[in-house]
């Protein structure tokens, strides 16, 4: 049997793998070669070498893109995680315990169907209800309460210093429910001993969540930091849908993703757009790389 | 190259799918030998139908029992109008001659195999999601040159040439580099819009020139309404139509010429920084803050609501608006205002130009059909019957004389009748993406109060001198 393992392994990957190198490495591999010339979508594309990539170092909107991925970077991630692990912890272990089993509050069963909604969404549908939310005028369901009130109106996506934050409250609320989901995988694979232990040596509600729950569920966390600084990286729909003048006002909110989109299919810059495109895959891979790096650490066996 | 009546997501998604198409042809390099092979295949031995003789009723020469073909974009305009007006025409001018009709919703899906094996049909409606690109069919010599239809007589005189007979800036809408290849037929004004019964009811005018405006603003501000606004989220581009269309009212239509050239220091002309730090003025005083955050069909429908008084736009916002505007709402134009008495061009001049591109394939059987179809085409009776059936203008002027349009339509053609030679168009957005992008960008920092007129200017025109110097970028001139 052990002379004829090779053929059949092989004979097994060949489908799944020559799909993966048609429609997964090939065209990343075209984006490389692309990258290199002028192409513009009709005629013949002519070599350039490296004249996109530096073009790339003084194109401001580029820039002001990279910028907006540092801020996502920092602030999807913290705010996401930060909220997802509260109202795991709520939904999980912080009610009372009964029966020596830890509960989560009360009515946490229906809560964690509500928290998972905005995940059965597509992201356009989101982009569009948050249109809604955040209109500037009457008719605005933030602004139409305010404006009732007596109140000016907060003009959200138009102000410039407050755009971005208007976009990265959506990506959040659009991640949180998946990641309570996590976490709460995460904590009910936790020992309900531990949690007993603790308690009977007089651990308070904040000391179990620092003490036990965060350090038992590393792991997961790691996995949910880089999953979300990919997320960082893309954001294109809600940007292209949700903001002003696509990335705007005068690009900022603008993201990586927006300015290929809007150098390939409105410039008709392909050439352009895969250096950027490149660029992007570099930035993501280097995240990526790091973070697996930085956050390694003794996992806890239990 | 021109603006297409159309709303921008429509215009978008167009674009896009086109060249969504074009990468997935790269991307598949299966797909990519093909073309490659189809594109060498196009100087085919496809046969020309000899000349027939020049006569008085056949000033091209058409070959009188020489089939010709007649592909249609069946989309918002249908395909009744050829097949029940433009076909019978040319039947009748040339009985012998069979017509052949085929319609589609997908021209290059149809049509490039045919191209590509050197057999197009004659005359062709590229339109809609999947047109063909005119200027690689230009490039790729596709396309029949249409200056001898332009200076052959018109059907119903003639004395007069068919060039004679359409709106000003017709053959320059589709023409490339100065020589005319398509001919876009649907007329399209561009002007300010407001509805005539909130005039009345109030008893304002429309004004002609910047003073007589600025009454008109305060008088409607005075009144609780939002006197002007566009839509700064997905609609720039109509205010820096407006700031240009006065641009080039004060300081004449090289103005604009400069622009599309992209001749230095087009954008800093001091035309262009009059006309931008007087509308700058508009949108500070006159406008609502939170447009920019709403959609062109948000502001429109504030407008059908009586909550705002003036809207810029071309004249298909009549039938766009068409489910929300209320009865006796009564859409009027009124052009964008001169600036003072020192203008070069009068107060009636405004920006027009057509839409709806139709080609004659250079490499077909029967070109002389082809531009004797237009010119059918381009007659009274053709012209008429169009409109009849699609409840639209030509380019013709003797075509929409006597049809009861609906208000809006009636008073941008009397306006574009008013203006007389004093119509002019502009090309530089549909030319170099880039610029318009970065004009509608800094229209809304304009508008909305962040930059002043002096950083309008020097903003766009930086951005005109990079394309300019960009090898890259197909460059044209007109």
């Amino acid at each position: 049997m052990r002379h004829g393992k090779y053929p059949f392994v092989i004979g097994f990957l060949f489908a799944p793998v020559a799909l993966y190198v048609t429609f997964v490495i090939w065209p990343y591999a075209q984006a490389f070669q692309i990258s290199m010339t002028n192409w513009r979508g009709l005629s013949a594309p002519q070599w350039v070498g490296f004249d996109n990539y530096r073009r790339l170092l003084d194109d401001g909107a580029f820039w002001k893109a990279v910028q907006h991925h540092g801020v996502l970077l920092l602030a999807l991630p913290l705010i996401t995680i930060a909220i997802a692990l509260f109202f795991a912890f709520l939904l999980n272990v912080g009610g009372k315990s009964s029966g020596g089993q830890r509960q989560g509050v009360w009515g946490a069963k229906f809560y964690r169907v509500v928290f998972f909604f905005p995940q059965v969404l597509a992201v356009a549908i989101i982009a569009v209800l948050f249109q809604m939310v955040y209109r500037p005028n009457e008719s605005g369901l933030i602004n139409g309460v305010l404006m009732k009130f007596g109140l000016e109106p907060i003009l959200f996506l138009v102000k410039p210093n407050l755009a971005l934050w208007s976009i990265i409250a959506v990506l959040v609320w659009q991640a949180v429910g998946f990641y309570v989901v996590l976490f709460s995988a995460g904590m009910a694979s936790i020992p309900g001993e531990i949690y007993e232990a603790a308690e009977m040596d007089g651990a308070t509600k904040v000391t179990l969540f620092f003490r036990v729950t965060l350090p038992l569920l590393w792991d997961t966390l790691q996995v949910a930091w880089v999953y979300l600084g990919i997320a960082a990286f893309d954001a294109f729909a809600i940007v292209a849908v949700l903001s002003v003048d696509g990335g705007g006002p005068d690009g900022a909110t603008t993201v990586l993703a927006m300015e290929i989109y809007r150098n390939a299919f409105v410039y008709s810059k392909y050439g352009y757009a895969s250096a950027m495109g490149v660029a992007l895959f570099f930035l993501t891979l280097t995240f990526a790389a790091l973070t697996l790096r930085l956050t390694k650490r003794e996992s806890v066996e239990y | 190259m021109s603006i297409t009546p159309e709303h921008p997501a429509a215009l978008d998604r167009r674009t896009v799918l086109r060249r969504a198409a074009a990468v997935g042809m790269l991307a598949t390099p299966a797909i990519g030998l093909l073309g490659a092979c189809a594109t060498s295949g196009s100087d085919g031995d496809n046969e020309q139908v000899a000349g027939g003789t020049k006569s008085e009723k056949n000033p091209l020469g058409v070959k009188e029992d020489a089939a010709i073909e007649v592909v249609i974009f069946n989309g918002g305009y249908g395909e009744k109008y050829a097949t029940d007006v433009h076909e019978p025409l040319y039947k009748k001018a040339f009985p012998k001659a069979e017509v052949k009709h085929q319609a589609t919703q997908a021209v290059s899906t149809v049509l490039q195999p045919r191209f590509a094996s050197g057999n197009p049909p004659e005359f062709v409606n590229n339109s809609g999601e999947k047109l063909m690109d005119f200027g690689a069919l230009v490039a790729d010599g596709q396309l029949q040159d249409l200056t001898e239809l332009w200076d052959a007589p018109s059907v119903d005189d003639p004395s007069k040439k068919v060039r004679d007979t359409v709106v000003p800036g017709t053959i320059e809408a589709g023409s490339f580099n100065g020589k005319p290849f398509v001919l876009y037929y649907v007329s399209t004004v561009f002007g300010i819009w407001y509805s005539a019964k909130l005039f009345k009811d109030n008893g304002w005018a429309p004004a002609k020139n910047w003073d007589e405006f600025i009454t008109l603003l305060t008088a409607i501000k005075a009144k609780g309404i939002t006197p002007y606004g566009y839509a700064g989220a997905n609609a720039a581009y109509y205010q820096w139509n407006v700031i240009l269309t006065h641009a080039a009212k004060i300081g004449g239509t090289d103005v604009l010429k400069n622009i599309d050239n992209l001749e230095d220091g087009a954008w800093q002309q001091d035309a262009v920084k009059q006309a931008a730090t007087a509308w700058a003025e508009v949108g500070a005083k006159f406008s609502d803050k939170s447009f920019e955050g709403l959609k062109h069909t948000d502001v429109q429908l504030r407008q059908n609501q009586y909550k705002v008084a003036l809207y810029p736009s071309g004249d298909w916002l009549e039938g766009e608006q068409k489910k929300d505007t209320p009865a006796g709402f009564d859409y009027q134009l009124m052009p964008v205002p001169s600036m003072s008495a020192s203008d070069k061009l009068p107060a009636t001049a405004l920006r027009a130009t057509a839409g709806e591109g139709y080609f004659v394939s250079a490499k077909s059987k029967n070109p002389k059909g082809g531009l004797e179809y237009m010119r059918q085409m381009l007659s009274t009776a053709g012209a008429k019957g169009f409109t009849e059936v699609v409840k639209a203008p030509t380019v013709v002027t003797a075509g929409s004389e006597g049809f009861s349009f609906p208000p809006g339509v009636a008073s941008s053609q009397a306006a574009l009748k008013a203006a007389g030679q004093d119509v002019f168009n502009l090309y530089f957005d549909g030319w170099y993406k880039e610029l318009d992008t970065e004009a509608r960008t800094a229209t809304n920092e304009l508008m909305f109060g962040r930059i002043n007129a002096d950083a309008f200017v020097e903003r766009i025109q930086k951005r005109a001198d990079a394309i300019k110097k960009d090898s890259s970028v197909t460059k044209f001139k007109r």
